[in-house]
């Protein structure tokens, strides 16, 4: 099952889109957005790449090294972006964690 | 201005009948309600869908009267689900069951947004006209949150029931809602026609304000409030639809396409249909779409004034229903010359000692109205 509201990030945790969202590229606008009840907001390319990542089955861990290797940046600046980026998702029910 | 570029549209609202078990005073429903056999057939609805989706709109609204009467709505939303299209069901809640939930769920339906009149079942049916209402509509809410699709309950607030939205707000968080609208009725077909007994008071607004507030402190973002306020009592006008033509379209149960779902109140303009014409073509070429966009149409105050982009003139069916005047400045506004007319049904509310009236006209399905 899911979910603790918010529980003290951790690389160990698995994120996953929260029922009712979700990541989509918008074919017409050429741009990634993202799918919620009543809204859908603009990813900008960074945000979309880490959402690209998230599939329910693998860790922050993961998708920060992937990220570091993918774009060769230093892993402390992408886990800072992904971290906070993930966290403001949870916040918003965006995103949930799975145990 | 002339070869104006429309941007793509956002979001459609497909009125998919105007048939409901429900007969709300406020419903925003035309007056003239579309009998069933000019319904769109289920095929003309699908190829709307793929025309919707390639013209770049991201999320469809099902909604009536109760779309949950038309029995096709699976299949809908199986090809909008297919088609890259977000879908919500906006549905009173009395025709669901654990089957009908399910087969809309396993067809993609994305979200549900669930209408309650209030949270008294006596009142509530006062407004809705159907007994036993209320307990469907609870079921609805459980069903629907068992099954994990996230929940908006939805209450139009008027002079009956704003006294009870905390008890709305406690509502929708011990049925595990994800989001709740707090939505003042608009003032325009049904709802204008039963103005004098739903405008609720000064008073009455600014306790709803204060009880969401109070809510939106205790929910923190668990819970998501959406608060309109009835435009009546505001300065300036509400950006009606992000302005005309900009990022909405109305599907009416006959194929109309409108730029809102209170345009066909608007005179001496032919409305479009899918049955004659493509999505694309209405929402770039057509006479309506055009009519209002953008700021070129504006009269004065609007064409000087530094908010014009921001509310983009207000709501043109409104200016229409209280000036005699689509292309006039919407009297809401403080610096429209017809402001007066919205200040004298203001102080005929707060003036007076009993209500004006609590005498509905409902909006009853196949009465002829």
């Amino acid at each position: 099952m899911m979910t603790s509201p918010s529980p003290a990030l951790s690389e160990t945790l698995v994120p996953a889109f929260a029922r009712g969202t979700r990541l989509q590229h918008d074919r017409v606008r050429d741009q990634w957005i993202v799918q919620a009840p009543e809204r859908a907001f603009l990813a900008d390319p960074i945000a979309a790449e880490i959402l690209k990542r998230v599939d329910g089955a693998t860790s922050l861990q993961t998708i920060i090294d992937t990220l570091a290797t993918d774009f060769a940046a230093p892993r402390e600046v992408i886990a800072g972006d992904v971290l906070a980026m993930v966290a403001s998702l949870a916040e918003r029910q965006v995103l949930i964690w799975k145990a | 201005m002339e070869g104006m570029i429309a941007p793509p549209p956002m979001s459609l609202l497909a009125e998919l009948t105007h048939r409901c078990p429900l007969q709300c005073p406020y419903c925003s429903n035309p007056l003239a309600l579309e009998p069933k056999n000019n319904e769109l057939s289920t095929e003309e609805w699908l190829r709307v869908l793929d025309e919707a989706a390639a013209l770049g709109i991201l999320q469809v609204h099902f909604s009536g009267g109760e779309p949950m009467a038309r029995k096709d709505l699976p299949e809908l939303v199986r090809h909008a689900a297919k088609a890259g299209l977000y879908s919500n069901l906006i549905t009173s809640g009395v025709l669901m069951d654990r089957d009908s939930l399910a087969k809309l769920a396993d067809a993609g339906l994305d979200h549900v947004q669930l209408s309650f009149q209030d949270v008294d079942p006596k009142q509530a049916e006062i407004i809705g006209g159907m007994k036993g209402a209320q307990p469907r509509k609870i079921e609805a809410a459980r069903l629907v949150v068992e099954d994990g699709m996230p929940l908006t309950l939805n209450f139009v607030i008027h002079r009956l029931n704003a006294d009870r939205v905390p008890a709305m707000l406690d509502l929708a968080e011990e049925l595990g809602a994800r989001r709740v609208e707090i939505a003042h009725t608009q003032y325009y077909g049904w709802g204008l026609k039963n103005r004098a007994a739903l405008l609720p008071t000064r008073h009455q607004l600014e306790a709803t304000e204060k009880a969401v507030a109070e809510a939106r402190e205790r929910f923190g973002s668990r819970l998501a409030i959406d608060f309109v306020t009835p435009d009546y009592y505001a300065d300036e006008p509400k950006p009606c639809m992000g302005g005309w033509g900009q990022r909405f379209l109305n599907i009416t149960p006959s194929g109309r396409v409108l730029p809102c779902h209170a345009a066909e109140t608007i005179p001496g303009v032919v409305f479009p249909t899918v049955r004659e014409a493509s999505l694309k073509d209405i929402w770039e070429k057509s006479k309506l779409f055009q009519m209002f966009r953008g700021v070129d149409w504006m009269p004065e105050p609007c064409r000087s004034c530094d908010r014009k982009e921001i509310d983009w003139g207000g709501c043109r069916c409104q200016a229409l229903a209280l000036t005699g005047r689509a292309d006039a400045a919407d009297p809401v506004c403080r610096r429209s010359s017809d402001r007066g007319v919205v200040d004298a049904a203001l102080s005929e509310i707060n003036g007076a000692i009993s209500p004006a009236s609590e005498t509905f006209v409902y909006r009853r399905y196949g009465s002829g109205d």
